[in-house]
């Protein structure tokens, strides 16, 4: 039996009145990657930014309900805590310009100030980049700012960001749409390598995207988490009559 | 079908008139700036040597003298109000980028538009009541205190506007990857925004640096090298108003070269300007 | 790290103190403080913002504050007062009242045919290219020259120049006087309305001029009819900008105008301000109603630049916003 390490209870969120998640009953297993999806407005990245508490940034925006990350309940932390342990890449790839892609990958580290010794410094930077798919591609440019990546690259150098703060969960806002079909691609072979060490949840509106990298697929349709299942069963055989339009919908 | 052939041909050599016309008086501009340089250049130039920059003005009648008491009074001044306004004005507009909406904002916009257009004569006599009377001495710091008034509204203006053009998604990588919000702004949004920050800084300083009326009475001026802040100082701008408007021709020629000075650093400041804008630019 | 307290693992969450990595306990304890900071910093934005708001109060406070004595002695009367001599203990402000009107109503004029040239040419005929670029450094460094260099200059090259005039056409050659006042003030006033002016003329959309040169409209009828009626609040926003400068402009008028409290008779004749009548008399100024009545000027004078400063933006915003 896996263990569960995200996990939600009676979950809502709203934007001012606006009730935008209802009642959400998720449980997240570890290491596993986990796909949310469903038709525009949903409420699938609203939910996607409550588990890193960034939905509360937004003037007005109300979220109650339980939250679990392991044992804790997410909402009685400090929110910057969630985040060191929960790490978000989004939709567009957003390296910091200032920066080298060195400072990029340890800007967690950096930027909060934490002087770490170089070797330390160099040996992080290394393994995020190596697990990020993308260390042979920049070993030699290390120093120099990331805007001449490609936008595939960018989005790895934001993935390697993210895992240098070692989280346990790694949250993904739809993040290939912005990408051309070949960076998608490395990306999702990318989702298969990282699931050993980290749980990812994945905000898609692509279908086939969903059924391709996943475990397990929640799809999410006004608001309500309608289905949940392990991706293979969702596909071939999903019970809500919700799920099926939805799918066969995109189809042919 | 001639008188409209002759019309049209009329409205088009209207039209021809009208552009050189407004050329004209578009360029005409150009004569007093050129005028103004030239002159200033040809009287400043002969005046200024080592000795005019080291050594301090004579008494009346005798030959000869400097304004080194006026630079350094003027970069002491400029000095002490550059840090004076530059936090005060950058974290002001790191608030009013940062919450758009609120009553404070409101009401703090328009408190730095109007001290925008405050007359600098009425910024010397508020400073006037505030600091000198109850100093009971006319100061260097409280002319800064003047001039740093007139700073607050251009650094505002520039770090407010720069901030607002950083795109969201600079704020939320930051914050996703658990930076507290005091450096999600110094560390990421500031940093990425420096060349307008640091441009609106340049320009409030070259705005001020010739700046008399604020002076008048609050560092009131000095004949002697005097380095304390707390005493009445000169400044360049306040030397050439006392020399130009003495009857003295010795004075005259020390204002020239100061004019030449006060001139050449304010143009370098507006050149520094506009190469900051550019070379610090971050490539978003 | 053992080390914590419970409320402090209550808050970081005990599975974060677990954590096996030096790193991550180095970065919890790190952002304890962070956290506390992070008030601070915030109350700090809100302390300055208002503080701000306060100064500018203040500023007017202390001006009311410091005329009530002349205010109170008085009354209306010192706008009307039509003398100014403080050695008799008489105060009236007409005469300062009227030399800024005049000075600036006839620096307007005269610069606003130069600014909106400039804006035209800026926003209408050459809004690229090394011309353009050309000619707003120049309105640039116009702005950048300091008021006590124009007034220096003004002294030893216009004023000898308007003597000359006046000697031509019979008038008592002073030289300095209201006339030269304005001239150098309508230099120095010409970069705001040009700049504003450019501005705006810039946006007017391309379709609507479109639209009637596909009419058979010329350049000129274009402007005209259509670009100049669309930026007019905008134009006229910068006249109002231009304006306010003029009113507050101190050095380079009081080294030029004579500073006369006597009411001018003609353009020509030597006058006052109330920014150089200030300047001239303030430190003079030991009598408490004398001091007064001075700072009753620059309480008008800020009250009337600050409306038409403020007003001016206001139409700039909603211009903008259309």
């Amino acid at each position: 039996m896996e263990s569960t390490i995200v996990s939600s209870t009676n979950f809502n969120a709203w934007f001012g009145d606006n009730h935008v998640v209802k009642n959400v009953n998720i449980s997240i297993p570890k290491n596993n990657v986990v796909a949310v999806m469903g038709p525009s407005g949903c409420g699938k990245t609203t939910f996607l930014r409550c588990i890193n508490r960034m939905h509360e940034l937004i003037p007005n925006a109300k979220a109650e309900g339980k939250m679990m990350l392991d044992d804790e309940n997410i909402y009685d932390m400090h929110p910057i805590f969630v985040r060191l342990k929960i790490g978000m890449v989004f939709q567009r790839p957003n390296p910091f310009p200032n920066l080298s892609i060195y400072d990029n990958v340890i800007a967690g580290y950096k930027l909060n100030g934490m002087k770490l010794p170089k070797a330390e410094k160099d040996a992080i930077v290394e393994k995020s980049l190596s697990r990020a798919a993308l260390w042979n591609e920049v070993k030699d440019n290390l120093h120099k700012k990331g805007t001449f990546l490609s936008g595939g690259q960018q989005q790895r150098l934001c993935i390697a960001r993210a895992i240098a703060m070692e989280p346990e969960v790694l949250l993904f806002d739809e993040p290939t749409s912005a990408l051309d079909p070949i960076s998608t691609s490395s990306i999702e072979e990318l989702f298969h390598e990282l699931k050993k060490n980290y749980t990812l949840i994945i905000v898609t509106h692509n279908m086939q995207q969903a059924a391709r990298v996943s475990d397990k697929t929640a799809f999410f349709y006004l608001g309500e988490l309608v289905e949940y299942d392990g991706t293979k069963q969702m596909f071939t055989n999903p019970t809500d009559k919700r799920t099926q339009n939805y799918i066969t919908g995109r189809f042919s | 079908m001639n008188r409209t052939g002759a019309h049209l041909k009329w409205r088009i050599a209207k039209s021809n008139i009208a552009k050189t016309v407004i050329i004209i008086l578009a360029f005409a501009c150009v004569i007093p700036l050129l005028a103004i340089f030239f002159y200033i250049i040809k009287e400043g130039v002969t005046k200024i040597n080592w000795h005019f920059i080291v050594s301090l003005p004579k008494p009346v009648g005798e030959e000869g003298g400097g304004i080194a008491n006026a630079l350094l009074g003027s970069l002491l001044i400029v000095l002490c109000a550059s840090v004076i306004a530059i936090p005060i004005g950058i974290l002001c507009g790191i608030y009013l980028s940062e919450n758009k909406t609120t009553r404070l904002a409101y009401y703090s916009r328009l408190a730095v538009d109007i001290l925008q257009g405050v007359p600098s004569i009425v910024v010397g006599i508020i400073i006037y009541f505030w600091i000198v009377k109850e100093t009971q001495t006319f100061s260097a710091i409280s002319g800064s205190a003047a001039l740093a008034l007139m700073m607050l509204p251009i650094i505002v203006r520039s770090t407010e506007e720069t901030l607002k053009l950083l795109p969201d998604s600079l704020k939320e990588a930051a914050l996703a990857l658990g930076l507290p919000y005091h450096r999600v702004i110094l560390k990421v949004l500031l940093p990425c925004g420096i060349s307008g920050v640091l441009s609106g800084v340049i320009l409030s300083v070259a705005r001020i640096a010739g700046e008399t009326a604020p002076l008048l009475f609050t560092a009131f001026g000095n004949p002697y090298l005097n380095a304390n802040i707390f005493k009445p100082m000169q400044s360049l701008p306040l030397l050439i108003f006392n020399y130009a408007t003495s009857p003295y021709d010795e004075w005259h020629d020390l204002a020239w070269g100061a004019s030449l000075i006060l001139l050449t650093w304010v143009l370098l400041l507006n050149i520094i300007t506009k190469i900051t804008t550019r070379k610090w630019r971050v490539q978003l | 790290m053992q080390q914590a307290n419970y409320p402090q693992t209550f808050i970081a969450g005990k599975a974060l103190n677990k954590s096996k990595s030096l790193k991550k306990s180095v970065a919890v304890r790190k952002s304890f403080s962070q956290i506390k900071f992070e008030k601070i910093f915030k109350s700090t934005l809100v302390l300055i913002a208002l503080s701000v708001v306060i100064i500018v109060l203040a500023i007017f406070l202390t001006l009311v504050v410091q005329s009530l004595p002349s205010i109170k002695a008085l009354g209306w009367k010192f706008l009307g007062g039509k003398t100014w001599d403080p050695v008799s203990n008489v105060f009236g402000a007409y005469p300062f009242l009227i030399g800024t009107l005049i000075t600036s109503f006839l620096a307007l004029i005269i610069s606003v045919p130069f600014s909106f040239a400039i804006a035209i040419f800026l926003g209408e005929y050459y809004p690229k290219g090394w011309l353009s670029e050309l000619l707003k450094n120049v309105i640039e460094l116009i702005a950048a020259i300091p008021s006590v260099i124009y007034g220096f200059w003004g002294v030893f090259v216009l004023v000898p120049i308007v003597r000359d005039l006046e000697t031509k056409l019979g008038i008592l050659p002073y030289g300095i006087g209201i006339f030269t006042a304005s001239l150098i003030l309508a230099v120095m006033i010409v970069p705001y309305a040009a700049s504003l002016g450019r501005e705006v003329v810039r946006m007017v959309p391309s379709a609507l001029k479109e639209g009637a040169y596909s009419l058979g409209a010329t350049r000129f009828e274009v402007i005209k009819n259509v670009v100049i009626p669309y930026a007019k609040s905008g134009l006229f926003a910068g006249i109002l900008l231009s304006l306010g400068r003029a009113l507050g402009e101190t050095m380079a008028v009081t080294m030029v105008i004579g500073n006369s409290p006597i009411i001018p008779t003609s353009i020509f004749s030597p006058g006052h301000t109330m920014a150089s009548v200030i300047a001239n008399e303030f430190t003079e100024a030991a009598d408490s109603i004398y001091l007064s009545s001075l700072i009753e000027m620059g309480l008008l004078l800020f009250v009337v630049t600050v409306i038409i400063n403020v007003i001016g933006k206001r139409i700039i915003k909603r211009f903008t916003n259309e």
